[in-house]
């Protein structure tokens, strides 16, 4: 996925407190243990809470947190309350996956909602493959994995980047600049592009990488004048997003005369960087807080009554929210909180109609979603110029570039 | 744009780079360069000075917000040098391991403190509209490379802060006190001078530089609690190639540097250019080992 992490030295100190913490929960836990009520169910909630990741991960934490407390006030899930273990990730995959092994060993959590960079992914999945434990990862990433013990629900690659092409070719753009941060998803969502580039047509007209956190794209602009592109496709890191937008204005190239394609920018992000600087640009998601589907105007209310109405929603928020209500669905559809049938569950439930429109899981355990086209305003939310027709059927493995490789367990 | 205009923008943009890490190097050259004090916390200092150029664009001073960021940036970030010299570097002089810790324990206070008062998530410093343009060559044939404004004011920035800074260490009473000291401080102290002062008063200067320098470079970069940190490395680069205690050496060595990467960057990617750079430093390094000018000192002598 698309944002990783870069430092996890500034640890010790949160952890630590978040673990007095979680001790004073579980003593307290206990003493009321013995009320008559019914035995709360328990799951993981592990995202970064300190370091570099906490700007986008903690909102992910609160729409999962805001799910739960809808789930509890209509009684919880087979008649017990949900009650939520939050654990810190600190932005270190090391950290991500002690803390999955705590909250499965020692919490006793039936299901973990958590993750964010594909690192602490691949750093908490043999966690969560050797207990036969559940994570639900909310993130779109760059796809190459299907692991039994993990529900992707964010965006495979054929449902964010082969969409963002078809509509840039549509608009008969076919001249795409590939800029990517240094590291694996822009690789390998630019290594899936240039193949499907090639064979739709188009021309791969430049391709460079800059260093995570890497502020100086002087000589990349000056690559992307000599190449004259119809559009870039961009694949930026936080950070260097800010430098990349504010060199391309000075240099004469506003998103306004050259189109930007961002797969790292939702509205956390354009907040984040100051919309003025960003408007214009596009982005690819399988969700905007301005849409119009489901009851996607509802969870949006909900969510700013509840963490202020000046916050606002993106995808990854709603993906961490939809997971927890399937996960409630596929609950109930089983009559148990194992994991192993909770998955066969979630799988086998019908069309869901939520927040983000019609979803399902698919049985490679990624989300049959919609992906849309939004062009970035002023005021720091997205107009949607552009949707694929039905929800896309998720592919982990591209055969394209991948020939031959499929989930298979 | 034409092979000869990307050869020209280059040439522009590798003087750029200098510019921006000539910047972010001066306040390190003064502080590691002439007191031999190893302040990791110089990249917070830039990181400051971006912050407080957000505050002073929040003020309602018209088009007066830039040259007011500035000076604010620049006054604030050595007010703060002034206390951390008191207070921290005064108390390990001739320690250079125990600086290096405690400078870099400051840092890490500066990235939190910024983190908490203002959010994990970056501010916006934007450029003024009056700098939002660029000059473009096309009538002295060269179409399609156009020079930004910002980066021509960041050139300009960095090059009266040069020549100031040069200005005082060769003209000034205070220059001469700077200098005697940085060549033989017992000698210097031997004949009056209160060397403590002195130190001071570079320590400032050098942390009233890097404010001034983070203000300006926020024009181009972005403004967060970590930003520091993308500064610092190639900061030191700039200062050892340089040499040690010669401004000269620093601004030449800056030059270069820009020139080499931009140079570097249009035959490969951003990313091997950065390697390659490091290795050319390094065999420079092994030739050179006191950088491009080398100055004698008794105190540097000594470390």
């Amino acid at each position: 996925m698309i944002r990783s992490c870069t430092s996890g030295r500034r640890l010790a100190l949160p952890a630590l407190a978040a673990l007095l913490f979680a001790f004073l929960m579980l003593v307290m836990g206990r003493t009321t243990a013995a009320a008559p009520a019914a035995v709360p169910i328990k799951v993981g909630v592990l995202h970064s809470l300190t370091g570099t990741m906490a700007i986008s991960e903690v909102s992910v934490k609160n729409a999962t947190l805001l799910a739960i407390d809808q789930l509890n006030e209509k009684g919880g899930v087979l008649g017990r309350p949900i009650q939520p273990v939050i654990e810190d990730g600190a932005s270190d995959p090391v950290v991500f996956a002690q803390k999955a092994q705590k909250l499965i060993q020692e919490d006793h959590v039936v299901t973990v909602f958590g993750g964010w960079t594909s690192a602490s992914r691949k750093a908490m999945l043999p966690v969560f493959e050797r207990f036969h434990s559940l994570l639900w990862y909310p993130v779109q990433f760059e796809g190459n994995e299907c692991s039994p013990d993990i529900m992707y629900s964010g965006a495979q690659p054929n449902q964010q980047i082969l969409p963002a092409l078809k509509w840039a070719l549509e608009m008969g753009q076919k001249r795409i600049f590939l800029l990517g941060s240094d590291y694996v998803f822009p690789r390998t969502a630019n290594l899936i592009l240039k193949k499907h580039i090639v064979h739709d047509g188009g021309v791969v007209a430049g391709e460079e990488y800059v260093p995570l956190g890497g502020t100086d794209f002087s000589a990349v602009i000056a690559k992307i004048k000599l190449a004259h592109p119809d559009v870039i496709f961009n694949t930026l890191n936080g950070d260097s997003n800010v430098s990349f937008f504010k060199q391309m204005a000075a240099a004469g190239m506003p998103p306004s005369k050259m189109p930007v394609m961002s797969f790292s920018i939702a509205e956390q992000e354009a907040r984040a960087m100051g919309p003025a600087l960003v408007a214009g640009s596009y982005a690819t998601w399988n969700y905007f807080q301005s849409l119009h589907v489901g009851t996607n105007q509802a969870f949006v209310a909900a969510y700013k009554a509840k963490y202020g109405s000046d916050q606002v929603v993106d995808d990854p928020m709603v993906h961490g929210y939809v997971d927890v209500m399937e996960w409630a669905a596929a609950v109930t559809k089983a009559g148990s909180t194992d994991p192993q049938a909770v998955r066969a569950a979630a799988v086998a439930l019908p069309w869901g109609w939520g927040a983000m429109g019609s979803i399902k899981f698919a049985n490679n355990q990624s989300l049959y979603q919609k992906a849309y086209v939004g062009q970035l305003q002023p005021d720091g939310q997205f107009k949607v110029v552009w949707q694929s027709g039905d929800p896309i059927m998720p592919q982990p493995y591209d055969q394209l570039t991948f020939p031959g490789k499929s989930c298979a367990h | 744009m034409t092979e000869l205009g990307l050869v020209a923008s280059q040439l522009f943009n590798g003087i750029s780079l200098g510019s921006i890490l000539l910047l972010a190097a001066l306040g390190l050259a003064l502080s590691f360069g002439l007191m031999n004090v190893i302040n990791m916390a110089h990249g917070e200092l830039l990181m400051m000075g971006g912050y407080l150029a957000y505050l002073a664009y929040r003020m309602p001073v018209g088009p007066w917000r830039l040259p007011l960021a500035l000076l604010l940036a620049a006054a604030g970030a050595a007010l703060f040098g002034a206390l951390l010299e008191l207070t921290v570097v005064r108390r390990l002089y001739g320690r250079p391991l125990d600086t290096l810790l405690a400078t870099w324990g400051v840092s890490l206070l500066m990235q939190q403190g910024a983190r908490s008062l203002f959010g994990p998530v970056g501010v916006e410093v934007t450029a003024p509209d009056w700098l939002a343009g660029a000059i473009p060559l096309r009538s002295i044939g060269l179409p399609g490379v156009e020079l930004p404004l910002v980066r021509l004011f960041i050139i300009a920035v960095a090059g009266v802060v040069l020549a100031g800074l040069a200005l005082v260490l060769t003209r000034s009473r205070w220059g001469r006190l700077v200098r005697a000291v940085q060549e033989d401080r017992d000698m210097a102290e031997a004949l009056g001078i209160n060397s403590r002062r002195v130190d001071l008063v570079i320590f400032m200067i050098g942390t009233g530089v890097a404010g001034l320098a983070g203000a300006a470079l926020a024009l181009i970069a972005p403004v967060t609690p970590t930003v520091g940190q993308s500064y610092i490395v190639y900061a030191f680069l700039v200062v050892i190639v340089g040499g040690l205690g010669s401004l000269t050496g620093t601004a030449a060595a800056a030059l270069a540097v820009g020139l080499l990467s931009a140079w570097l960057q249009v035959f490969t990617s951003v990313s091997l250019a950065d390697v390659l750079l490091l290795v050319v430093v390094m065999a420079f390094i092994q030739v050179r080992p006191r950088g491009i000018v080398t100055r004698l000192s008794r105190a540097l002598e000594e470390a």
